[in-house]
Order: C-alpha cells, then structure tokens, then sequence
C-alpha cells in the first residue's frame, strides 16, 4: 500500500463520525432545534452498539442498536424542548451530561472486552483496482452511508416540499404555523433523526474506529460536530468539506510528528480546530448568504396560539 | 449503591459526593476512605487500576472502612470543591490520584489538619499530605530491549501524551533499554497531547505504522493503539493494566500499574495510629510495578526479559546506569555512576539516539 492511500484511508475513518453526527445535527437546526447533547447521543449510541454486537456477534445489529440508542436517547430531549418548551441550550448540556453517565453504567459489564470489528465490503474486481481501488471500493457499509446520508439530506432540504416545510419550521415556525404545517410533529422527525445519525457515528467509533468500550471514548467528537453544523453555514456540502478538512489536518499532522517535522506538537494538535475554523469562516464570509442560510428561529421556543 | 452514585457521578459530580456523604453519615467508627480520579474508571488504565487498589482495600478491611470515589474530575477549580466537600463529609483520608490535584490537595489539606491526605506523582508535602508515585520506567526499560530484539525494522513508535518529566523519563528508559540491544535503534515519538481519546490515539498508532514502525508502545491510557497494532499484524505493549484481551496475539507484555499493597500498607498505618507524611517511589522492588506476563515472544527473548526484570527488582542494576549521554551530546552520567532521583523526577530532556525536538 502506498503511503498517500493510507493516509486517505486514515482520514475517512477519522472525518466518517464527525460527518454523521454533523449530517444529523444540521436537520435539527435546520427545523429551529439547537441540540447540544451530540455528544451525549453519540456515546449513547457507541455503548448500545458495543453491547449488542458483543452479545450477538454481529455488528450489523450492532449498528442498528447504535441507530436505535442514539434516536431513543433524543425522545427526552424532544419531548422537554418542543412540548414542554423547556430552554435547548440547558436541555441539551443536560442531555450530554446523562449520555456520558449512564453511557458508563451500562458499559460497565463490557470494559475491558475486546469488540467486534465490521469488516469492510470488498468489490470483486473493483476493490483491487490501482490507486483508487482501496479508497473507493473498499470501505464499510457505514463509510458509504454516510456521503449517502449527505447527499440526500442534501436533496431532502433544497429539493423536496417537505424539506421545504422543515426549513420553513425552523425559519418562521409562526409562518409555517399557520400554512397549517404541524411545527411539533416536524421538530419531533428532525430530532429523532439527528438522534440516530448521532448513534450511527457512536456505532461507528465503537465498531470500526476503535472496536472496544470504554467510557467517555468520543472525546468530544459530539462537540466537534456541533461547531462544524454553525461553521458550514447549515449548508450540507460544506459540511462534508468541513468534516473531510478536519479529519485530513488531524492525520496529517500526527504523519508530520511520525516524520520528525519539528513543529511544536501542541500547536500542531490544536491545527485540525484552527484550519478548519479559518477555512469554513473563509468560504462563508458573504454575510447575506449566511444571514439567508441560517435558521432564524433557531432555538427559540415555539408555543402554537390556540 | 455503587451504580446509583456511579451514574451520578457522571450526572454531576458533586451530587454523587453528597449522595455518598448522606448515606455514609449514619455510620460510625469506620474509617473513611475516599478517592479522586481524573478520569472514568471505565478507561482500562490509569484511573481503572486506581480503582482496582479501593477495591482491594475494600476486599482487604472489609466492614472496618468505608470508601468512596469521584470520577471525571477535571483538574483545576473543580478538584479543590470536590476535596473539600470529601473532606467536609468526615472522610479520614482522601486519595487524589493525578498529577494536576497538587495544589488543591495541599490547599485542602492545610484547611482539615486532621485528615490524613495522599497525592499521587506529586512532588510537595505537608504535615497532612504523603506523595506517591511507581517507577514505571523500570518497566519501559524492559520493554525497550524486548522491542529492540523483535523488530524487524529496528524502529518503534510511541505514543506520548503531553511533555511532562514522568512520560519523557518513560521515553528515555525505553530508548535506553534499546540501545543495550541494538545501538542504532531509531524511536518515533508522537505527542497526541491528551491522556484518553481511543480515535485519535489509534490514528497516531496508524500513522505511526504506515512509516514503518513495527512496534508500537504507547503512554495513553485507552487500549486502542494496542488494537491497531493487532490489525496491521505487528507487536506492541499494554498500558497501564493487562490488555492482552485486546490484542491476544500483538501484545508482547504490559506495565501494570499496582496501586494494591501500597494502599493497603496506608490505610493500615491510618488505622494504627502511625501514619505519617511520606514520599514513597516504587518499582518492581515495592510491586508497585508489575510486567504481564511475556507473550508472543521467542522462548530466549522472554527469558531475558525476566532476568532483566529480576535485575531491576534486587536492585542490581538500575535502568538509568551511565555512561549516558543527553541527545545533544553532553555527558548526563559518567560510565557506572547512576542517575539520582532528582534529576529523574525533573527530566526534560531526550537521551541520545531519540529524533525530534522535545516540546516544551
């Protein structure tokens, strides 16, 4: 294997969980929801994977657990925020603290268990192809997923009446009120499905990227994923090239100390943050476009008059 | 009991800490015991092996003392609010368990002179505060010469967290270890600047390997790198506690961490009336250090690496035995003499032979 498509394998490994949870979060602000419990869903969603593909042996239960864990753990959320019309911010800070915990309550049977590994497809033919063959053709299922998922949230949103309908929610949830479209109903979808694209990337951490439990494993990836939604301007493809930015910077600077590049390492850990930030603050600086792309009743309460 | 607090300890720290006290309080007579650890005691390593000696205290005393912990304390504001309230609770002696609870420890510690306080890899004491730290670098050392014997490539890489004396004097012992094997071994240090991210201590175990290190060791404390090492069909070294489970057939041996008899010898000296501040180091001599057993090795590589240890417990030979030389060429210790503990304990420099520029 030639270095340069080992350093690409690395990458989409280290950019696959941030886009899925990224992918997930930027529907539910998209609809007017700020959830900041990512990172207490995704780790919900890397335990209820582990566990059921340790106890099965499948990953592929494994990560429809993961699917699972991640969407149940947003109910509460949803419930509290849309029909109680509790604060998002608190609610969400709240929900990440409980994911951690009782995360590392119900891993705590499963510390120290090696996992089960979800092997990657192998194309005949194709995965065997030069230089591309082993990126392209040779990845998981949930690597593939995920730039699916993308794509079609993409045509969801900018394509489809009802994307149309979940944008207006988030834009004016009096306005589309009153068109008669059910405000609940469409931020109850938009959190549950950021939920389970949550779980998805903790399924994926705790089968693919690192095939173990151990408690508070994401490491602040749920975060990461929060900013990469505000920094992309809630718009899909540069999330995908913010993800992808991020996961690159990271590999290749850990490749840059392997070399013996003398740069101080705390700076070059702190790099993926900094590029990523300055690149997507780059591409998004047409301040109307922003204004244009960014919910604007985003994380306020709705209450319906009746 | 302990799933309840554990879940509120994630859920908020300081609830669980109240939770312990009100359920402690009816109690009387007992020796309270309680522990702070940095991380969750779900990591395998460094705070789960804490965790492993509060349980053998437990399994030791039995109804004679109480314990209780705090997990994920962050190491700053917060661990001295979380001191303090243990201490407010009657706890007779309050384990603080990372290098970052130094000072809210002795804060504390000046605050309750009656309770009987024990810091670990810390370096200042009080009247009321005993330092504690194991000489892993015994360890390493061992695992240097072992990796020296099986490497094809005659390069290993090894993952660092941050530039502090303890991991540079880690680097060092393994780089020592070796050089007495192999003179031109080549060592490839990656700082990741963080204790535990499973992902990202695996891409440094990844990059590491595709530039062509067939070794890897680490001084994180998530079994991830270990699990790499096993994929791409190359060796490496557990951390912290045994991991063999992770990688049966990559790991060739681990530095286990054993906090056991030291906690015990503690609190027994608590309860006796004799405790008093201290600063103890131990290795292999105090089974404060302890190595997995030798696997996925030649027959005569893992008899080595026994005498080597058996060497380093009787105190025969000291890993850090001169002649060694600083990477820029300055002689640290002339031919036979020893480094002294000082300068161990304040190490911020490269040994000969190691690439790259130590952070500072």
């Amino acid at each position: 294997m030639e270095i340069y498509e080992a350093i690409i394998l690395t990458i989409i490994t280290a950019a696959t969980p941030l886009l899925l949870a990224a992918c997930g979060e930027l529907v539910a602000e998209r609809a007017g929801i700020l959830n900041l419990g990512v990172e207490g869903m995704m780790i919900m969603g890397a335990v209820g994977a582990f566990a059921v593909a340790f106890s099965t042996g499948s990953p592929y239960l494994g990560i429809a657990a993961g699917i699972g864990a991640g969407a149940l753990a947003s109910l509460p959320f949803a419930f509290l925020t849309i029909s109680m019309v509790t604060n998002q911010v608190a609610t969400g800070l709240a929900l990440t603290i409980l994911g951690l915990g009782l995360s590392g309550m119900i891993g705590d049977a499963y510390i120290g268990q090696p996992g089960v590994k979800l092997q990657p497809i192998n194309i005949q033919g194709l995965s065997d192809l030069p230089y591309v063959g082993r990126i392209l053709f040779s990845q998981d299922v949930i690597v593939y997923a995920s730039i699916v998922l993308l794509v079609l949230v993409w045509i969801f949103l900018f394509k489809t009446r009802a994307g149309l309908s979940l944008r207006a929610v988030g834009d004016s949830h009096s306005s589309a009120h009153a068109l008669g479209v059910s405000v609940r109903k469409v931020r109850y979808m938009a959190v549950i499905f950021g939920g389970a694209c949550a779980g998805l990337a903790g399924a994926y951490l705790s089968l693919v990227y690192t095939p173990q439990w151990t408690e508070g494993m994401t490491a602040g990836r749920g975060w990461i994923a929060v900013v990469l939604v505000v920094f992309a301007t809630w718009m899909p493809g540069r999330l995908l090239a913010g993800a992808y930015l991020f996961g690159a910077v990271l590999i290749l600077q850990l490749h840059a100390q392997a070399a013996g590049v003398n740069i101080p390492s705390q700076f070059l850990s702190s790099l993926p943050y900094l590029a990523t930030i300055i690149v997507l603050v780059l591409i998004s600086r047409n301040r109307t476009l922003v204004k244009k792309n960014s919910p604007a009743c985003l994380g306020k309460p709705f209450v319906p008059d009746v | 009991m302990k799933r309840i607090a554990k879940l509120l300890a994630g859920a908020a720290a300081l609830a669980a800490v109240a939770l312990a006290g009100s359920a402690f309080a009816a109690s009387h007579g007992k020796t309270k015991i309680g522990f702070i650890y940095v991380g969750p005691i779900g990591d395998h390593g460094w705070s789960y092996q804490h965790n492993q000696g509060r349980l053998a205290l437990e399994e030791a005393f039995g109804d004679k003392i109480e314990t209780n912990y705090v997990e994920n304390v962050s190491e700053g504001p917060d661990a001295e609010r979380t001191i303090e309230r243990l201490a407010r609770e009657g706890y007779d002696m309050i384990f603080t368990t990372s290098f970052g609870f130094m000072n809210p420890t002795l804060k504390v510690a000046k605050k309750f002179p009656d309770i009987k306080f024990e810091h670990a890899t810390g370096y200042k004491r009080a009247d009321n505060v005993s330092t504690y730290s194991s000489r892993f670098y015994e360890g390493r050392y061992i695992i240097g010469q072992i990796a020296a014997k099986v490497s094809e490539t005659g390069t290993a890489g090894y993952i660092a967290s941050f530039p502090i004396p303890e991991v540079v004097r880690g680097i060092n012992a393994f780089m020592l270890g070796a050089q007495s094997v192999n003179p031109d071994f080549k060592l490839k240090v990656v700082w990741v600047n963080t204790w535990f991210d499973p992902g990202k201590e695996a891409d440094a175990a990844k990059a590491l390997i595709d530039q062509g290190v067939d070794i890897i060791t680490q001084h994180t404390d998530s079994p991830a790198p270990l699990q790499v090492a096993a994929e791409r069909g190359i060796k490496g070294f557990g951390q912290a506690s045994d991991m063999i489970r992770f990688a049966p057939e990559a790991q060739l041996t681990s530095i286990v961490d054993v906090w056991d008899a030291y906690y015990i010898s503690r609190v027994q000296a608590v309860m006796d009336g004799t405790w008093e501040s201290t600063d103890t180091w131990g290795g292999l001599d105090a089974k404060m250090v302890e190595m997995a057993p030798y696997t996925n090795l030649p027959e005569n590589v893992a008899a080595e690496a026994a005498v080597t240890q058996e060497s380093i417990r009787s105190g025969e030979f000291h890993p850090f035995t001169g002649p060694i030389y600083k990477q820029d060429g300055t002689l640290l210790v002339a031919e036979g003499d020893i480094v002294d503990d000082g300068t161990l304990l304040g190490m911020n420099f490269y040994v000969k032979g190691v690439d790259g520029e130590l952070p500072n």
